[in-house]
C-alpha cells in the first residue's frame, strides 16, 4: 500500500521523526492560508503523487511570496505531473504541500525494509545522501551502511548509535540521528512497513537534524491490521484498470503488448508473458488471478483485458491446483456471452477439473467462433501469436 | 508392468508413503477440499486442527483437534499442511514446530511479512523441523505422499516412468512447477520428490537445502530448478551448483520480459545490489553449469537431452 508524503510524515512524526511544520493544500485559498499559518517567507511547494522525480519536472518549487505561493499552486493543482517515473500520460496532482525552506549543510539516506536474503528487517543508511542512493551503491558500496534489525526485538537501542556514529555524528547530533534512528525503526514495525524511508535526512546550516521527505509503504499483507492506513489509499494515483483489478483481487499490470494474458500463479504469468515474447509478440498485461478466484473475479479479469484498446489476441493458460479449470471456463463462456469475443481467444487449459472445463468448452464453442484450444503452452503461445498477425 | 518399465528403488526427500499427515484449518474450504484430494491420492491424512472444533469429525471421518498438540499425541502425526487463513499463519506454523511437527507445509498466501520474520527466527530452537512456504502448492513425493494444492494425475512416480530416468523439482511458483512436471511426466521421467518453495521473500527451505537434498539422493538422475526475477537466491543456488551439484540441471527463470522496476523500490535495489534481474540469475546458473530454457515449454525437452533419453 503506497500513501503520499505528507500522510508519511504524520505517521513518522506519531513515532517521533523531527520534521518541520508542514500544511496540505487541495485548492489556491487554501494553499495561501497554509502558507500565512506558517509565517515563514521562504517555503517549499511539493505536488504528493505516488512518483518521483518531482523537482526535475518542476513539480517542487521554491517559494518566497504570497504570489509565487498562489503561482505554484495554479500550477501544480489540476495539472498532470509527467516524470521519469511515471510514463508520458503522467499522475494527477490533487494535494500540495508547502513547508519553510532550509538551509542544508549535508545530506543523509536512511532507510529499513525486509532483506530476504537475511530474513529480517535492515536498516541501510549513508552520509552520501542527496544523490541517486542506487548509484552510491552501485559505485562505492563501502559508502552503504547496512545494519540486519533483530527478528524479534527489531531496532535496539546500541544498534541506533552504533548508526549515528558511523554516520560520522558526534556529541548531541549522535543523540539526534539516534533518536530519529530509533523512531524510524519504531514506525517501520508499528505499521507493518515494507519500506520507511527518509531521504535525505539533513543537517541544516543552523546545525539541527530534520527529516526533509519521507516515504512509507505498508505490506498489503498485513492491510487487515491497518485500516487507517489503507484508507490514506489515494486512488486517483492509479490508472482505472489497475484499480479495477485490484478491488476483484487481481494481479495486473498493463503493459505495451498486443496479446492480453489471463493466467493463474504469477510465476506462471511471467512464463507465458516471456513465451509470447519468444514466438515475436508482446504482451498487453500480465495478470495473475491467483488461486482462490471467483466466477466474477475471472469475468472481470476478462473485461479488464477486453477493455484494453490495444488487445488483439488473448491467451488464456490456467493449470489448475488450487483454481479449478472448470470455474475458469464457465467465467470465460460467461464473459464471452456479456462482452462478446470479437478476438482470437486461445485457451489452454490443465490441471484440477480439466475434464470438466473441457466439456464446458467444448459445448460452448459454437456460440464462441473465436476461441480456439490449445493443446499445451507452447501450442497456445504458436496460435495465439498466429492469430493476431494474421489479424494485423 | 511392460516391459520397458525399469522399477527404481523409490526413494524421495522429506516425505514418504509412511508419512502422516494432518491439516491445519481442516473445516475451511480450501482446507476441507485439498485434504479430501490429498487422501484421494492416498497420503496418509490422519486428522486436522480446528480451535474449537475439536472432537468433532470433518467430511471424511477424519478427528478434529482443537491443537496441534493433541492432534500430535492422538496420531502420530509428523507432517502438516497449513491452510490457516493469512492473519493466524505464523502462529500456526509455530505451534506445529513446537508440537514436534518434523515437516511443516505452509500453503496460505498472504502472511505479513513481519510475521514470517518471527516465525522464521522461532524455528531457529527447532532444528528438527523443516518448513516449506508459505504461499507454496507444497511438496509431493508421487505415488506416495501428496501435501499441498498440486493435481496428482500430472505427475509419475519413479516406478512408473518408461523412460526409466528420473529428476527432482525445485521451484518458486506453483502452477510453473505443474508445468515442469507434466512436461516430464509426458516425456516418461519419473519425479521423485517436487518442492514448491513459494514466492514470499521469507520463507522456509530454499534452493540450496534441496539442491543438496536431490543431490544426495540416490534415487534422483536430475534435478529442475524454476527461478523468478527479484531476490539473490538462483544466484546463491548457482554458486552451490557449480561448487557442489554433480548431476544434471535444468532451468527456468520466469520474468525476463517483465517491466523493471515494478516490483522492486529503491532499497530492494540496494539489498540485491546488480543481482535479481532474470539476465543476472541466467548468467549465474549458466556459467555454473545449468542448462537455462529460454522457454517454458522447453523444460521437458532439455531434461531428456540432459538425461541422454530419445525423443
Amino acid at each position: 500500500m503506497k500513501i503520499h508524503e505528507y500522510q508519511a510524515r504524520e505517521l513518522l512524526t506519531a513515532t517521533g521523526v523531527a520534521f518541520l511544520p508542514s500544511q496540505v493544500a487541495r485548492s489556491i485559498d487554501e494553499a495561501v492560508e497554509g502558507y500565512r499559518k506558517l509565517g515563514i517567507s521562504s517555503c517549499v511547494v511539493k505536488a504528493q503523487v505516488y512518483a518521483g522525480g518531482r523537482g526535475k519536472a518542476g513539480f517542487v518549487k521554491l517559494v518566497k511570496t504570497e504570489q509565487e505561493v498562489r503561482d505554484a499552486a495554479k500550477f501544480m493543482l489540476g495539472n498532470r505531473m509527467v516524470s521519469v517515473q511515471t510514463g508520458p500520460e503522467g499522475v494527477p496532482v490533487t494535494v500540495i504541500m508547502i513547508t519553510p525552506a532550509v538551509e542544508i549543510a549535508k545530506e543523509y539516506y536512511i532507510s529499513i525494509t525486509v532483506d530476504r536474503s537475511k530474513n529480517t528487517a535492515t536498516l541501510i543508511a549513508s552520509a552520501e545522501g542527496g544523490v541517486e542512493i542506487e548509484e552510491v551503491a552501485k559505485k562505492t558500496p563501502e559508502k552503504i551502511i547496512k545494519v540486519p534489525l533483530h527478528p524479534t526485538m527489531g531496532l535496539l537501542p546500541f544498534m541506533a548509535g552504533d548508526i549515528a556514529a558511523r554516520l560520522g555524528f558526534e556529541g548531541a547530533l549522535a543523540r539526534d540521528a539516534a533518536k530519529l534512528v530509533t523512531a524510524l525503526g519504531k514506525a517501520f514495525y508499528k505499521y507493518d512497513a515494507s519500506l520507511a524511508e527518509i531521504n535525505p535526512l539533513v543537517l541544516t546550516k543552523e546545525g539541527k537534524l530534520l527529516a526533509l521527505d519521507a516515504k512509507v509503504n505498508v505490506d498489503d499483507n498485513a492491510s487487515f491490521r491497518h485500516r487507517d492506513v489503507e484508507a490514506m489509499g489515494d486512488e486517483s494515483q492509479e490508472k482505472p484498470l489497475d484499480v479495477r483489478a485490484r478491488k476483484a483481487n487481481l494481479n495486473y499490470i498493463a503493459l505495451d503488448g498486443t496479446i492480453g494474458c489471463l493466467v493463474n500463479g504469477a510465476g506462471l504469468a511471467m512464463a507465458t508473458m516471456d513465451i509470447i515474447k519468444l514466438h515475436g509478440a508482446e504482451p498487453a498485461n500480465f495478470l495473475d488471478v491467483g488461486g482462490s478466484v471467483t466466477a466474477d473475479g475471472a469475468v472481470e479479469a476478462f473485461r479488464i483485458i477486453l477493455s484494453d484498446a490495444k488487445v488483439k489476441g488473448v491467451l488464456v493458460n490456467i493449470f489448475g491446483g488450487i483454481a479449478k479449470c472448470d470455474l475458469i471456463a464457465e467465467a470465460l463462456v460467461q464473459a464471452g456471452q456479456q462482452v462478446g469475443f470479437k478476438l482470437p481467444v486461445v485457451v489452454r487449459l490443465e490441471g484440477t477439473n480439466v475434464q470438466r472445463a473441457r466439456e464446458i468448452l467444448a459445448a460452448a464453442k459454437g456460440a464462441l467462433p473465436t476461441l480456439v484450444i490449445a493443446d499445451d503452452l507452447e501450442d497456445a503461445a504458436r496460435k495465439v501469436v498466429a492469430a493476431v498477425k494474421k489479424a494485423a | 508392468m511392460t516391459a520397458n518399465v525399469i522399477p527404481l528403488p523409490n526413494m524421495a526427500i522429506l516425505v514418504n508413503a509412511a508419512t502422516r499427515v494432518i491439516c491445519q484449518g481442516i473445516t475451511g474450504s480450501a482446507g476441507a477440499f485439498h485434504t479430501k484430494a490429498c487422501l484421494e491420492y492416498g497420503t496418509k491424512m490422519v486428522g486436522g486442527v480446528t480451535p474449537g472444533k475439536g472432537g468433532t469429525k470433518d467430511a471424511n471421518g477424519l478427528p478434529v483437534f482443537n491443537t496441534v498438540r493433541e492432534a500430535v499425541a492422538s496420531t502420530g502425526a509428523s507432517a502438516t499442511m497449513i491452510f490457516v487463513p493469512p492473519p493466524f499463519s505464523g502462529d500456526a506454523i509455530m505451534e506445529a514446530a513446537d508440537a514436534g511437527i518434523r515437516t511443516v507445509v505452509a500453503i496460505t498466501e498472504g502472511i505479513p511479512v513481519l510475521d514470517m520474520v518471527k516465525a522464521k527466527a522461532f524455528l531457529q530452537a527447532y532444528p528438527d523441523t523443516t518448513l516449506i512456504g508459505p504461499n507454496c502448492p507444497g511438496i509431493i513425493t508421487p505415488g506416495a505422499c501428496k501435501i499441498g494444492i498440486m493435481p496428482g494425475y500430472i505427475h509419475t512416480p519413479p516406478g512408473k516412468a518408461k523412460a526409466g530416468k528420473t529428476v527432482g523439482i525445485i521451484s518458486r511458483s506453483g502452477t510453473l512447477t505443474y508445468e515442469a512436471v507434466w512436461q516430464c511426466t509426458q516425456r516418461g521421467i519419473g519425479q521423485t520428490t517436487c518442492v514448491g518453495i513459494g514466492g514470499d521473500p521469507v520463507k522456509g527451505l530454499n534452493f540450496i537445502e534441496l539442491l543438496r537434498l536431490f543431490n544426495d539422493d540416490p534415487a534422483t538422475d536430475s534435478i529442475i530448478m524454476i527461478g523468478e526475477i527479484g531476490g539473490s537466491d538462483e544466484e546463491a543456488a548457482a554458486r552451490f551448483i557449480q561448487a557442489n551439484v554433480r548431476k544434471p540441471v535444468v532451468a527456468f527463470i520466469a520474468g525476463r520480459t517483465a517491466p523493471p522496476g515494478r516490483r522492486m523500490g529503491h532499497a530492494g535495489a540496494i539489498i540485491s545490489g546488480s543481482e535479481g534481474t532474470a539476465d543476472s540469475k541466467i548468467r549465474a546458473l549458466r556459467e555454473a553449469g545449468a542448462k537455462v530454457c529460454d522457454s517454458p515449454a522447453a523444460l521437458g525437452s532439455a531434461l531428456a537431452a540432459a538425461l541422454g533419453i530419445a525423443g
